[in-house]
């Protein structure tokens, strides 16, 4: 019978289906196969760029290396060579994996780990919070909770520590101008491309020792993760006979002693104190009760103190904290205005009647709960462009630093205008505007995601000019993205916008005078 | 004597809150229609928890409330012979929280499309055993979106299912018990990267296979089906909720339901039936502790030449 065989055969082909789907469900990141780091430029002269903190690149001293026809050096081109003779196919998969980038591949653990820890912690049986512990991280709740701004700043703590760390490693590069292990022994076999940048401290260590040291601060309970990474990207350099040990050692020693530096200023950037404290929490409520206006209020059962409301208090890296109180902008509408009914409606209007288009918008741009943040949603567009561009280690660096101090200003200029003006969320004004992503524990006023991408496209597309339009269109996608969901006004996310674009023009202005342009 | 007593039973099975499996389960059942017999109807059915498995640990959220989905579907059997039937299922469904921000979904899910094959059936002992193998495919007729769990309206995978299903019935009272795989394909999501116990940079998710396991007894004629289900649904491999995370498309999510069911022929020429029945998950992991309610109204067409056929496929209830 046709129609049974018919049957049968669509059966057969049903089940071959899925077997074959089934074998085949391997996922590639898309960054997986990046390619070896080959610069086109190797910025020989990074060392007179413009550090962060630093006051010069001299400031930690690094130790003349040993000259490369001591016996103590043949001992390390033998150690390459020995690693070579048995090379296993997992070093090939990290020789492969750091070959394409200290800073990018930091970068992407450092992600990893805010996405690990972006979770609000549980409450109590009393209906109370626990706050994380640094003291104790692995008991819950874990610590830390990497919400945005604490995300923010370890992006920008990371990146600018790695920056002034490369900026003093690429100081001593050329002073001591000691040349790659290939270059000294020809017979090398080098598994990555070769390059006439001197070996000496190794660029990889430096970044390795600074992001290492870093993390020991924010992410204390993950060490073993962190040290692990650490050890295959010491070992991936050395396998791949791009450095001996000696440029690995004074490498990470120098990174380590520039984050050292950048931990002591983050024990002091008042970070610490940004939860507050219920006295601190009544006086929000309070002040804008005062003002005439209806005051936010947390809209989680049972209710949770504000995120971070003294986080506009923390110490930004490109303007001092004058000129956080002068980049806030201007009030939003009243509580009790037509405009803010106005703009309610338009928000509802978006839950009510929303599309499929703007519901992936919505997910694309929401990076909440449990992902690496709007920070690092930047900072992974930043990231796969730079890819393409070829930068060396240092200019990477100074471009991603770039990138997350102003995040994290951002934060800081938001969050000030935030808890200033302690504007309500669209959902506590009408309670029939449901969201289409989680509704953040903070005011609405100014829209984050919108300061945070203000602030990523200015700057992004001063590094990359030829993309200004694209960042910008994004920016702007982000900002939207936040009505289309139901979670803010359109007074919050247009004047975030403009808002983090102020923000980043500082940075712009930094970039033009740091000496990398 | 004709047999088209099918019991199409949803098992609405639950993911944190949304159905995974919402088809319905006609193929998964011991009953065949007879040649050029169309059996079709509507069935609609309310799915609701509270509480759900976070990992292992079992908790209730506050800002979601109760969690709520609604299903209405069409299903259909046709027998190409006695031995032979392809089935269909089409849900639309609705989700909602009681409690919360959080905004509902809905939309048409998936379309499965079971083939069900008896090739044996024979006396055995005092009763009539049968073995059935069962063949179906499932996917996505919409762009739905997957990745919004416990409301999304399912996960958004095309999925192939293999079932040997064994039946042995005496007198009016039967027994049922199948095995099945299903294979899962990967999804995509609207983001670009994503934490399960480690980060994904991409918008691609591994859902794992599955294997379900379903035993039903009770007592079966012509008339009147009443019986008792167990299912066990397990996922192979996915991650547990992390704690006071949002559940993921990729999660463990295992459930052990039990239920009942009854079918009762309403006509005296056996082509109008009702269906009812509900479930409970009794345990699970990475789902919602849901009870699900359902009914459904069945009408039998006939598309053979004459109105009466004899009893092809051997049951004698």
């Amino acid at each position: 019978m046709n129609t049974k065989q018919f049957i049968y055969r669509f059966f057969t082909v049903a089940v071959v289906a899925g077997i074959l789907v089934a074998c085949n469900k391997d996922i590639t990141g898309r960054t997986d196969n990046a390619p070896a780091l080959f610069p086109a430029n190797i910025d020989i002269n990074a060392g007179a760029w413009k550090p962060v903190l630093l006051n010069a690149p001299t400031d930690i001293v690094v130790a003349a290396p040993i000259a490369t026809n001591t016996p103590e050096y043949v001992a390390q081109i033998n150690e390459i060579k020995s690693f070579q003779n048995n090379l296993t196919s997992e070093e090939e998969n990290l020789v492969a994996y750091w070959g394409a980038g200290a800073v990018l591949r930091w970068n992407e653990i450092l992600r990893e780990l805010v996405a690990k820890h972006n979770l609000p912690p549980y409450q109590n049986a009393n209906g109370t919070y626990p706050i994380p512990s640094a003291a104790n991280p692995l008991a819950y709740p874990l610590f830390p909770f990497s919400n945005p701004p604490y995300a923010a700043r370890a992006y920008a703590y990371v990146s600018a520590a790695q920056y002034d760390a490369l900026v003093s490693a690429w100081y001593y590069k050329k002073l001591f101008n000691r040349a790659a292990p290939y270059k000294v022994d020809s017979t090398l076999k080098v598994l990555v491309p070769k390059s006439d940048l001197p070996s000496y401290p190794s660029e990889d260590a430096v970044v390795e020792g600074a992001t290492v040291e870093m993390f020991k601060l924010l992410f204390p309970g993950d060490q073993d993760f962190i040290q692990q990474k650490a050890e295959e990207h010491k070992r991936a350099r050395i396998i791949s006979g791009a450095n001996v040990r000696s440029d690995i050692d004074a490498g990470e020693a120098l990174g380590k002693a520039v984050a050292q530096k950048f931990v002591t200023r983050a024990r002091g950037d008042r970070a610490g104190a940004a939860a507050g404290n219920q006295a601190m929490w009544t006086k929000l409520e309070t002040d804008a009760i005062a003002k005439g206006e209806t005051p936010w209020y947390c809209l989680e059962i049972p209710a949770r103190p504000p995120m971070l409301p003294a986080f506009g208090k923390v110490k930004t890296f490109l303007f001092d904290s004058l000129t956080v109180i002068s980049l806030r902008p201007g009030p939003p509408p009243s509580t009790n205005s037509q405009q803010m009914k106005d703009e309610t409606e338009e928000t509802y209007q978006f839950i009510k009647n929303t599309t499929r288009e703007h519901t992936a918008i919505v997910h694309f741009w929401a990076d909440g709960v449990g992902t690496y943040t709007p920070p690092g949603h930047w900072d992974a567009i930043a990231s796969e462009d730079f890819i393409t561009k070829n930068f060396s280690e240092v200019r990477w660096a100074r471009n991603m630093a770039l990138l997350n101090m102003s995040l994290m200003d951002a934060a800081i200029v938001c969050w000030d205008t935030k808890y200033y003006y302690c504007n309500p969320r669209p959902s506590q004004l009408n309670p029939a505007i449901k969201t289409l992503t989680g509704i953040p524990n903070f005011p609405a006023y100014i829209s984050g995601h919108s300061t945070f991408s203000g602030a990523a496209a200015t700057i992004l597309g001063h590094i990359i000019p030829e993309r200004a339009a694209a960042y910008s269109s994004m920016a702007q996608e982000a900002s939207m993205s936040r009505m289309y969901g139901g979670i803010h006004y359109r007074s919050d996310c247009e004047t975030g916008l403009i808002v983090g674009k102020n923000v980043g023009n500082y940075a712009v202005q930094r970039a033009t005078i740091d000496g990398a342009e | 004597m004709k047999y088209y007593l099918t019991i199409p039973l949803i098992t609405v099975l639950l993911i944190i809150t949304a159905p995974l499996i919402s088809n319905a389960q006609t193929d998964i059942d011991a009953i065949m229609m007879e040649k050029k017999q169309f059996c079709v109807g509507p069935m609609y059915s309310y799915g609701s928890w509270k509480n759900y498995w976070e990992g292992t640990l079992k908790r209730e959220n506050l800002n979601l409330g109760t969690v709520s989905t609604q299903a209405f579907a069409v299903m259909g059997n046709y027998g190409i012979s006695g031995k032979l039937n392809v089935l269909f299922n089409v849900p639309f469904i609705t989700t909602k929280a009681s409690a919360g921000t959080m905004h509902s979904m809905q939309g048409m899910q998936d379309l499965s499309l079971f083939v069900k094959w008896m090739p044996v059936e024979k006396q055995m002992g005092p009763g009539t055993f049968s073995l059935y193998t069962i063949g179906g495919v499932a996917f996505p007729l919409t762009d739905y979106v997957a990745d919004y769990l416990p409301l999304a309206i399912g996960l958004h995978s095309t999925t192939a299912t293999a079932r040997l299903m064994l039946d042995y019935q005496v007198n009016k009272f039967f027994v049922t018990g199948s095995a099945s795989y299903v294979f899962r394909s990967n999804i995509t999501i609207d983001r670009t990267a994503y934490y399960t116990t480690e980060m994904h940079l991409s918008n691609e998710v591994e859902i794992p296979n599955a294997s379900n396991f379903n035993f039903r007894t009770g007592y079966r004629t012509s008339k009147l089906i009443a019986e008792a289900v167990v299912n066990i649904w397990s996922t192979i491999g996915g991650f547990d909720i992390t704690r006071n995370n949002m559940p993921f498309p990729s999660n463990n999510m295992d459930a052990t339901t039990i239920g009942a069911n009854v079918k009762y022929v309403v006509t005296a020429n056996h082509n109008l039936s009702l269906v009812g029945g509900g479930n409970y998950v009794v345990t699970g992991r990475n789902v919602g502790q849901a009870n699900t309610f359902y009914g459904s109204i069945f009408y039998i067409i006939d598309f053979s030449p004459k109105t009466k056929s004899t009893n092809q496929s051997g049951k004698t209830n």
